[in-house]
């Protein structure tokens, strides 16, 4: 039976034996590392009977507060993925020279730069930027959990969907090699017809999903849940800004939902969108994919602007300077981001007026921007700055963020974009926001909050290190970049000629390897500040003398996050509290309503993964099968009408019983 | 809330002693708002595409030679016709009268099975003639515009069985009550994506 | 022993200033004034990006911790002169910048024609500029001289001071026409035209290539430009011709087959319509170019006898397994009814406009108000004697 090939066809769709890449050595070295660690983290939660335990704890938990710790941990599994991708890059990019073909051929060289940016972007840093609002904006409003409990969960499971789906491309056929957002034709079926650019599309669908409807979940959140007394115009910085993140979120994911829509269309049923002939528009998929990419970049990066005032003002001890035009500033960017796509294409011959159009507006989102960097530095000014981890990286990100920032204002000037585009200056220019500002913030908020979620600190010293290595590392290894781009050397070339360039490769690559040991210290950090977690204990729930209502709660918090529902009189809510002697109350608890655990997100997440391999090697039953089960299950879920519990009064007053000894052990 | 809270002169309160009960759903109807805003950029997207490519016939038919504009506004009748009798479900679900409810919402789903039945006639027929969505650009964003309107129509549908079934069984409890309210946005949001579509495909399209 | 270790890095230092900030010092005008606006709104932002850092560094040293003779005002939170400083400031310079992106884009806009050759050198009308006709293949450049006749791939030779109007388009993918030394880089798209208008003023050979990512042979996707005084640039042609290649659609068609790092060619002869073939993508035979589809498209279509009017794609290549997709019908394309030499000698002026629409217009054309007389409503006699009529 097994040797009909209409048969095999029939099961297996277009995968066949070849579409393993035994006969690439790195990768199937690469497959042998994974597998071989895999096993072990498997066979050690099957050996300390952990199965149970996380199921239950974890993967099913609906707490906010869990699912943003899955979260980090997802994005941080995914950085060393596409950290390997980039010092790929940069060894291939160091090699290449004087005839040297270097060691990655073009089908194996153009599969990691696309996965680069993909894995960076959607799997690295939103879910960065996501578990660190799903941690945090809760516990600052004071509420209880999101509004859509289950849907939070639901979404964690998507994005992970997405993760896995990428993954598989590394040992099952292939990934895109068109680069991250895949422009047609290049993408197109006639131009690249393997299961590639069917990966992308569908990690990045499943992964949407999840996006979207975390962004819905977050703007209720804070619309609808917040405590008593916080106005919108006393909600903390961080949550003004992740409410103007997931408004881009829901104002911008479905524009990439339809952009894909239509490509896989083109792809699968041989529709005319994107293709050169029969009237379709490969210009068309170029602006509608920046409609949603623009926008997706101040996704990033306002999360982290929210970060760095938390901190600023923790650190200086002092209120935040100009907090309403700090919030005004936010808005006028996340409504100017909608207006500046085709910056990214001056190049496409739109002419002078539209270009100079998009240029300007592109400019003015650098007045708002200077304006809340003008706002942390005079939050600075009369402060008494203490500088921990997270204050270190936020004065690394001043200095660094406006380079970038620099460089991207000149890229807005049409003209200069002409001689600059795709070059190495861009590349520079990118990372030098994303690295300089998404990731130095998300370090700063990981140490801030880190005491939070776990009740110790992180180690300074490791995180020093850390510090050290990323911040030197990202300097050695971009600026060469600015300098190559300047030589007018394009990006994502393969090999070079001219070899008196090779010396600045080198450097860069030099650089990454710098990066790379930052990563390596932050791992240790993590695992160091685990081991040592007695003597890094924090026992006040307030380890920095903080400001906003997070820090009012025990650490990590309880289930329920606030055994009573917090008023909040100030902006500063949490210090006003210290200020005005509030006592913590230690009588008189309630029964606390809660939701409960359920393990649909993780069935439908895996169904989904199901149906997008089965679309990706065209095996058709695997994709119905998948699909009909996602709606099977979905529709059984609603049948499901006991989606909440009590927390007994008696077990809040017991966990708060536990605090209060530990407050009084450690005064 | 706040001006009570911070009256000069009493001491402020920092927390409340009763639990502060976000009632269950509180947030439902302003989630789903946002989720339907979201389903309407896609259809932003589709109508775009189709205001880009609407005009590239690739050398084939135009809409003045496929649309069937009679048929279209039986189409449109039922459609807008199922969107009257579920409002009317929705009264008899305020009056809290189950049966009626139930027959107004079979009617509703009649209707729209209607729809699709003639979006399935329109389109096969179309194929039939050769005016396949691979013929041409504007062939492909019109298929794609109607046929993801259609869709949606199809899971709408879906739900609406369902939750006839919950009703049934469960009757018009509070949850049940929240889910039909929101599948009544869901489905007069297919209603006013579908004048979008009526206007621009089919009107404007026989106009060019 | 230790105060010598410095001299070690002394090669890589050489190794850094010996490198060609080709962008920095360019040899072609355009390029100069592209990098000259460059310069000035780097220095212009440096204004405030400067104080800013020193600030953050001032303050950070200032008011750390351990200085307790510092000023401590933690509930100093407003300053409205401040306020109104630090949004004025940005905005100050962003208007200067703004002004300045609208006279450069504007002036530097590559669809505009030269008003100079060089500073202080006004275009002379005597000479006529050297039109080039650009197309990017899978992976190489093809560079057609309709003025000569003649063709070359991977090498492009332009005399000094001379205006050159580019014309460019693309076989198949996007791909990014540029050339450092002489001007900044546009997309070169399948069935459009985008175009480049350039000089270059100093003789050299420099680097030409794509600067947007099309696939397996990108890296090799590089020419060298050539900028020649008169005398050895008509002894380039000379030497083109000589060498006697004939570029027809067939072999335009073998051209056109994916390859990776190819060799200069030259071809003595073009048949003369290829680059519109090209940009119409109606060069495999039969093929209806896409200006006849838009003028027919804009006459409402062909009606539903329409639909049958596609032929099976011929291929002339199989460039990958299979080109359609799985859903799809097996790839075809649609006929022609005129050829691009029928479409061409109708020369009905516009005709070829409406596929390839003129931008010119749009971009303004520099500072002057731009002629809209370019653009005349489509002439259809041509295609109106060829459709099928109903009446």
């Amino acid at each position: 039976m097994f040797d009909n090939p209409a048969v095999l066809k029939a099961i297996f769709g277009r995968l066949t034996l070849d579409q393993l890449p035994l006969h690439e050595p790195i990768v199937v070295a690469t497959f042998l590392v994974v597998a071989l660690g895999g096993i072990a983290v498997v066979g050690a939660i099957t050996y300390f009977r952990l199965w149970g335990y996380l199921w239950r704890e974890w993967f099913t938990s609906v707490d906010h507060k869990k699912i943003g710790i899955m979260y980090m941990a997802l994005a941080t599994i995914m950085l060393l993925r596409g950290f390997a991708d980039a010092i790929m890059m940069r060894l291939q990019q160091s090699l290449a020279f004087n005839g040297s073909e270097g060691y990655l051929n073009a089908h194996h060289y153009d599969q990691i730069f696309t996965a680069h940016g993909v894995i960076m972007i959607f799997f690295v840093a939103m879910p960065f930027v996501t578990g660190l609002m799903n941690y945090v904006v809760p516990l600052q409003i004071g509420a209880r959990d999101v509004s859509f409990p289950f849907l939070n969960n639901f979404s964690f499971w998507m994005t992970a969907g997405g993760v896995v789906l990428v993954m598989m491309s590394l040992f099952i056929g292939e990934f895109a090699q068109t680069g991250w957002l895949a422009y047609p034709p290049l993408s197109g079926i006639a131009y690249s017809p393997n299961s590639g650019v069917d990966y992308y599309i569908w990690a990045l669908q499943i992964a949407g999903v999840g996006t979207t409807l975390s962004g819905i979940n977050l703007i209720a959140t804070i619309v609808k849940m917040r405590a008593p007394g916080m106005t919108l115009m006393r909600m903390p910085v961080f949550t003004w800004t992740s409410l103007c993140t997931n408004v881009l979120i829901v104002a911008a994911f479905p524009v990439l939902t339809a952009v894909l829509v239509l490509l896989s269309l083109d792809r699968y049923v041989g529709t005319n969108f994107f293709t050169n002939d029969f009237g379709g528009s490969p210009m068309m998929y170029v602006n509608f994919i920046w409609i949603w990419g623009h926008p997706e970049v101040y996704i990033l990066i306002l999360p982290v602007f929210g970060v760095f005032s938390e901190v600023t003002s923790t650190f200086a001890g002092k209120r935040l300077f100009g907090y309403t035009s700090m919030v005004y500033a936010t808005v006028v960017i996340t409504v100017l981001s909608y207006l500046v796509w085709l910056h990214h294409f001056f190049t496409m011959g739109s002419g002078a007026s539209v270009n100079s159009f998009f240029g300007i507006t592109t400019m003015i989102i650098s007045i708002p921007t200077g304006a809340k960097m003008f706002n942390w530095l005079f939050t600075m000014y009369r402060g008494r700055i203490r500088f921990e981890l997270p204050m270190m990286w936020t004065i690394a990100f001043m200095l660094t963020f406006v380079i970038g920032g620099m460089t991207g204002v000149l890229l807005a000037v049409p003209p200069a974009d002409f001689i600059l585009h795709n070059s190495l200056f861009l590349i520079a220019h990118f990372h030098n926001v994303i690295i300089g500002g998404v990731v130095f913030g998300i370090f700063a908020g990981i140490n801030f909050w880190f005491p939070k979620a776990f009740g110790f600190k992180l180690d300074d010293f490791w995180g020093k290190v850390s510090f050290w290595f990323w911040v030197i590392g990202f300097y050695v290894a971009f600026m060469p970049l600015y300098a190559l781009g300047l030589m007018g050397v394009t990006r994502r070339l393969r090999v070079f000629e001219d070899p008196s360039l090779q010396i600045w490769f080198v450097i860069a690559a030099f650089g990454a390897f710098l990066i790379l040991l930052g990563i390596v210290a932050f791992l240790v950090q993590i695992a160091v500040s685990i081991r040592n977690r007695e003597k890094l204990r924090d026992t006040t729930g307030d380890p920095w003398n903080a400001r906003t209502l997070e820090w009012a709660t025990s650490s990590p918090p309880p289930a329920y996050n606030f055994a009573f529902t917090p008023v909040v009189h100030d902006l500063d809510a949490w210090w006003d509290m210290k200020e005005n002697g509030y006592k913590r109350p230690l009588e008189g608890f309630k029964p606390i309503h809660m939701p409960s655990n359920t393990g649909t997100g993780v069935i439908i997440a895996v169904l989904s993964v199901a149906t997008g391999f089965g679309l990706v090697w065209y095996m058709w039953w695997l994709a119905a099968l998948g699909f009909v089960g996602i709606l099977a299950v979905a529709i059984a879920h609603t049948f499901n009408y006991h989606r909440s519990f009590n927390i007994p009064a008696e077990e809040v007053a017991r966990t708060e019983a536990a605090r209060t000894r530990l407050l009084a052990g450690q005064a | 809330m706040t001006t009570t809270l911070d009256t000069p002169g009493t001491a402020r309160v920092y927390h409340l002693p009763e639990e502060h009960e976000h009632a269950e759903g509180s947030s439902t109807s302003l989630g789903f708002w946002l989720y339907l805003m979201s389903d309407c950029l896609i259809f932003a997207m589709l109508f775009g595409a189709y205001g880009v490519l609407g005009g590239n016939y690739a050398a084939g038919p135009s809409p003045k030679d496929l649309f069937d504009l009679p048929l279209v506004a039986v189409n449109t009748s039922m459609l807008l016709l199922s969107s009257i009798t579920y409002g009317f479900a929705m009264l008899a679900m305020q009056k809290k009268l189950k049966g009626a409810t139930l027959a107004w919402l079979a009617i509703t789903g009649l209707f729209g099975l209607a729809f699709l039945s003639i979006e399935i006639y329109e389109f096969s027929h179309m194929i039939h003639e050769g005016a396949t969505p691979q013929r041409s650009a504007f062939l492909s964003a019109f298929f794609t515009l109607v046929g993801t309107h259609g869709l949606h129509v199809t899971f709408g549908t879906l739900w609406l069985v369902t939750l006839m079934v919950q009703v049934g069984r469960f009757g018009l409890i509070a949850a049940n009550r929240r889910r039909l309210m929101c599948l009544s946005m869901f489905w007069h949001f297919l209603d006013v994506i579908w004048i979008g579509v009526f206007t621009i495909v089919y009107l404007m399209g026989m106009l060019r | 022993m230790r105060r010598f270790r410095i001299f070690a890095l002394l090669p890589v230092l050489f190794a850094l200033g010996g490198c060609n900030f080709v962008v920095l010092r360019p040899s072609g005008d355009i390029a100069l004034q592209q990098r000259d606006l460059l310069v000035v709104s780097t220095l212009l932002m440096l204004l405030i990006i400067i104080p800013v850092m020193a600030l953050t560094a001032f303050f950070a040293w200032k008011y750390r911790q351990s200085n307790k003779a510092a000023d401590y005002r933690p509930d100093w939170d407003h300053s409205t002169q401040l306020e109104l400083v630090i949004w004025a400031a940005p905005l100050l310079i962003i208007i200067c910048l703004g002004a300045l992106t609208w006279m450069g884009t504007h002036l530097l806009d590559p669809y505009r024609p030269l008003d100079r050759l060089a500073r202080e050198q006004p275009l002379t009308k005597s000479e006529p500029p050297l039109e080039v006709e650009v197309v990017a293949l899978d992976w190489k450049w093809l560079f057609i001289y309709p003025q000569y006749g003649v063709a070359t791939v991977n090498e492009l030779a332009a005399p000094l001071d001379r205006a050159i109007d580019f014309r460019i388009t693309s076989s198949a993918v996007m791909n990014s026409f540029y050339i450092p030394a002489l001007a900044g880089q546009i997309y070169a798209m399948p069935g459009m035209q985008t175009k480049l208008h350039a000089v270059i003023n100093k003789p050299g050979t420099f680097e030409g290539f794509s600067a947007n990512y099309s696939g397996a042979g990108f890296s090799g996707m590089r020419f060298a430009f050539l900028g020649l005084s008169n005398a050895d640039f008509d002894k380039w042609i000379g030497e083109a011709k000589a060498s006697g290649g004939n570029l027809q659609r067939a072999d335009y068609l073998e051209l056109e087959r994916p390859s990776e790092n190819v060799p200069v060619q030259r071809f003595g002869s073009v048949e003369p319509a290829l680059f519109s073939a090209i940009l119409n993508m109606c060069v495999e035979p039969g093929k209806m170019c896409m200006a006849e589809m838009a003028s027919i498209d804009a006459q409402g279509g062909l009606g539903l006898e329409g639909v049958n009017n596609v032929l099976p794609r011929a291929l002339a290549y199989d460039k990958y397994t299979r080109r359609g997709a799985v859903f799809g019908p097996e790839p075809t394309f649609v006929a022609g009814i005129c050829t691009i030499e029928e479409l061409e000698a109708a020369k009905a002026p516009s005709l070829a406009r409406i596929g390839v629409p003129d931008l010119s217009p749009l971009t303004g054309a520099g500072l002057t108000p731009p002629a809209y007389t370019t653009i005349r409503a489509p002439s259809m006699s041509l295609i109106d004697a060829l459709r099928p009529t109903n009446s």
